[in-house]
């Protein structure tokens, strides 16, 4: 199904364009708009990102393609991205790895039937020091414990 | 140490200490004044003066690379500022940005000004939402008080500056990779040479920094370069924030001088190896050969002591490693991450990484015989100095760096029987 960028959508891209010496270059800046606004970037949201930009869906999609943090399929409402890299493996990332596997039974890529959760191993986060880490959404979870990420699940369930 | 000023972290733990008042208050923009009485050739030369190295990984010295831009090119010249922070076990421009962002705003000005740059974009890693958010207010508050925009300060000098947020990817960490994805292709790094210095960003002179090179720069304006050279050791002046992961009772950053021995970095600050004695030490992320303990008796804070002792300085953020510590299964966390984040043009490298990851994964299920640990090593040796960026070598250091130093550790997963078993082809 097609989809339109919302007029102000439009406007805040042509004010991130200006930005640069050539329009391409608000490439990355236009998925994350499309991120937002459609919450994950379809093959439709790739076209409407190329019709913005003004390149074409392939050059669209090779590039979504490249970056993890667009997501091409529909994430969980809220979506664990667990740092698996050194710093946090010395400090037990494993441990937190099994907790969500099998509490929310879930394969890294995978999201729960209520659409609640999705779960992706990650690679370092910068929070090696407050190890081990993960993001929930946008936001930082750190010194995570077993028990600390049995909470946080029960708490997320909750919400 | 005694006497010892912060520059980077001054203002860290002050409340507020990303808002314009507060860094006015405390001495913020300070050294604009003297940066607009000088000549553009001056601040450079100043800057080569005081030694400062770039704090990315590859310690470039920081003037000298501003000396590259040509001069009267008819291009107009940029600047990015690399704040992508992907580096295994390193976590500090992360802070600085969330806690000063305009300390990094004030050395985008300066170099921008040495470098005759009137647009900056700062590459900011995806995941630093706060920190994006922070550094676009404080360049929102910085334009309305005129140390931004045109004619800053009333010194003729015009300079935009603006956040690009990249979207996950290690290897937009590499300087050519990470143009290539402000330019909004894949980021694959380019051939070199032409340099970014002479062919960068939008086919123009370009510089590129990192976050706590630029944010080094204010304080050597405003106390010269004479100081900053009497602070940390001949080579490795100034300061940095150095860091601790890994198996110590205190992690976290600490700023300070240059020179700190290793052990007493590790006993003072990180309060002593936590679990065990301590085995090994990565210094300054993922990419730098493996020490062992007893390689770190003399070894110091400093580019040129981790130079003698095989390894590199990096980013200055050392991960600790404790005698229970499996090393094959450190290695092994490695291979999988240089496989995943290899960018994929240059065979020994796409192919190289998930060989190794494939035959460390052989050994480690205790299928393995020597030969494969040997071929491990002959691998590693074909990943070096033969492709395109030196993202291939940052696998093959500590690929035979942990296999040298710590051979009990692959050993003890070797069958014993000469007759290998075939290689089990995966793509996983
Ligand atoms: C694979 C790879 C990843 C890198 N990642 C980063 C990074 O995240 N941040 C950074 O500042 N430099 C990184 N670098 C180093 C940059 O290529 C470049 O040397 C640096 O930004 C230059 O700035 P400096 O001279 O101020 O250090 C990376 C290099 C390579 C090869
Ligand atoms: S060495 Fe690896 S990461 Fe670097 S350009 Fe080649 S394939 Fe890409
Ligand atoms: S290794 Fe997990 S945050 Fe750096």
């Amino acid at each position: 199904m097609a989809v339109t960028f919302k007029t102000e959508t439009i406007k805040e891209f042509e004010t991130i364009a200006a930005r640069y010496p050539v329009r391409r270059a608000a490439l990355l800046p236009a998925l994350w708009l499309a991120q937002k606004e459609f919450g994950w970037i379809s093959t439709d949201a790739m076209v409407a990102v190329a019709d913005l930009v003004g390149c074409s869906p392939m050059q669209v999609m090779e590039v979504a393609e490249f970056y993890t943090m667009y997501q091409k399929q529909k994430p969980g409402k809220y979506h664990l991205q667990v740092c698996q890299t050194i710093s946090c493996l010395l400090s037990g990332s494993e441990e937190i790895k099994k907790v969500i596997e099998k509490k929310l039974n879930l394969k890294p890529g995978e999201t729960t039937p209520d659409g609640k959760f999705s779960y992706q191993p990650v690679e370092c986060l910068a929070g090696c020091h407050k190890a081990p880490c993960m993001q929930v959404n946008d936001d930082y979870h750190e010194n995570l414990t077993a028990e600390s990420m049995e909470k946080l699940i029960e708490e997320l369930r909750k919400k | 140490m005694a006497n010892f000023q912060p520059q980077l972290t001054k203002r860290f733990e002050t409340k507020d200490s990303h808002t314009l008042k507060v860094f006015l208050e405390t001495g913020g923009y300070a050294s604009l004044k003297k940066l607009f009485a000088m000549t553009p050739e001056q601040v450079t030369e100043e800057v080569k003066a005081s030694g400062l190295k770039g704090r990315g990984g590859a310690g470039f010295p920081a003037g000298m690379k501003w000396s590259f831009v040509p001069k009267n090119t008819n291009k107009p010249v940029y600047l990015v500022v690399n704040a992508d922070e992907g580096e295994p076990g390193t976590f500090t421009d992360r802070y600085m940005m969330y806690y000063d962002p305009h300390l990094l705003l004030e050395g985008i000005i300066c170099t921008s000004f040495a470098i005759n740059c009137h647009t900056a974009y700062i590459y900011v890693r995806g995941e630093f939402v706060e920190q994006i958010k922070r550094l676009e207010s404080a360049i929102k508050d910085a334009k309305a008080e005129g140390f931004l925009g045109k004619n800053i300060q009333g010194s003729g000098f015009d300079l935009e500056v603006y956040v690009h947020r990249g979207a996950g990817a290690y290897i937009c960490g590499e300087e050519t990779g990470l143009l290539e994805s402000l330019e909004g292709k894949k980021g694959q790094p380019r051939i070199k040479p032409p340099f970014p210095a002479i062919v960068g960003a939008f086919g123009c002179p370009t510089i590129i920094n990192n976050v706590k090179t630029l944010a080094s720069v204010p304080w050597i304006i405003e106390n010269g370069a004479k100081a900053y050279m009497a602070i940390g050791t001949p080579n490795s002046s100034g300061t940095h924030i150095f860091g601790l992961s890994g198996h110590v009772n205190q992690t976290g950053y600490w700023e300070m001088p240059f020179g700190l021995p290793m052990m007493e970095f590790i006993e003072k600050y990180g309060k002593g190896v936590k679990g065990g004695k301590l085995k090994a030490v990565i210094p300054g992320g993922s990419s730098c050969p493996v020490l062992t303990a007893k390689d770190c008796g003399d070894l110091t804070l400093t580019y040129e002591s981790m130079k003698d002792h095989q390894t590199m300085f990096g980013t200055g953020c050392a991960i600790i490693m404790n005698e229970h510590t499996d090393m094959a299964k450190v290695l092994k966390n490695l291979t999988h991450f240089y496989r995943d984040e290899s960018c994929g043009q240059c065979t020994p490298c796409r192919e190289g990484s998930a060989w190794e990851d494939r035959l460390l994964k052989k050994i480690i299920a205790g299928e393995g015989t020597s030969k494969d640990l040997d071929l491990m090593l002959e691998v590693a040796d074909n990943m070096e100095g033969k492709t395109i960026c030196v993202f291939s070598s940052a696998l093959a250091f500590p690929v035979r760096s942990f296999i040298k130093k710590f051979p009990a550790d692959f050993e003890k997963y070797l069958v014993k029987n000469t007759v290998a078993v075939p290689e089990k082809i995966t793509t996983i």
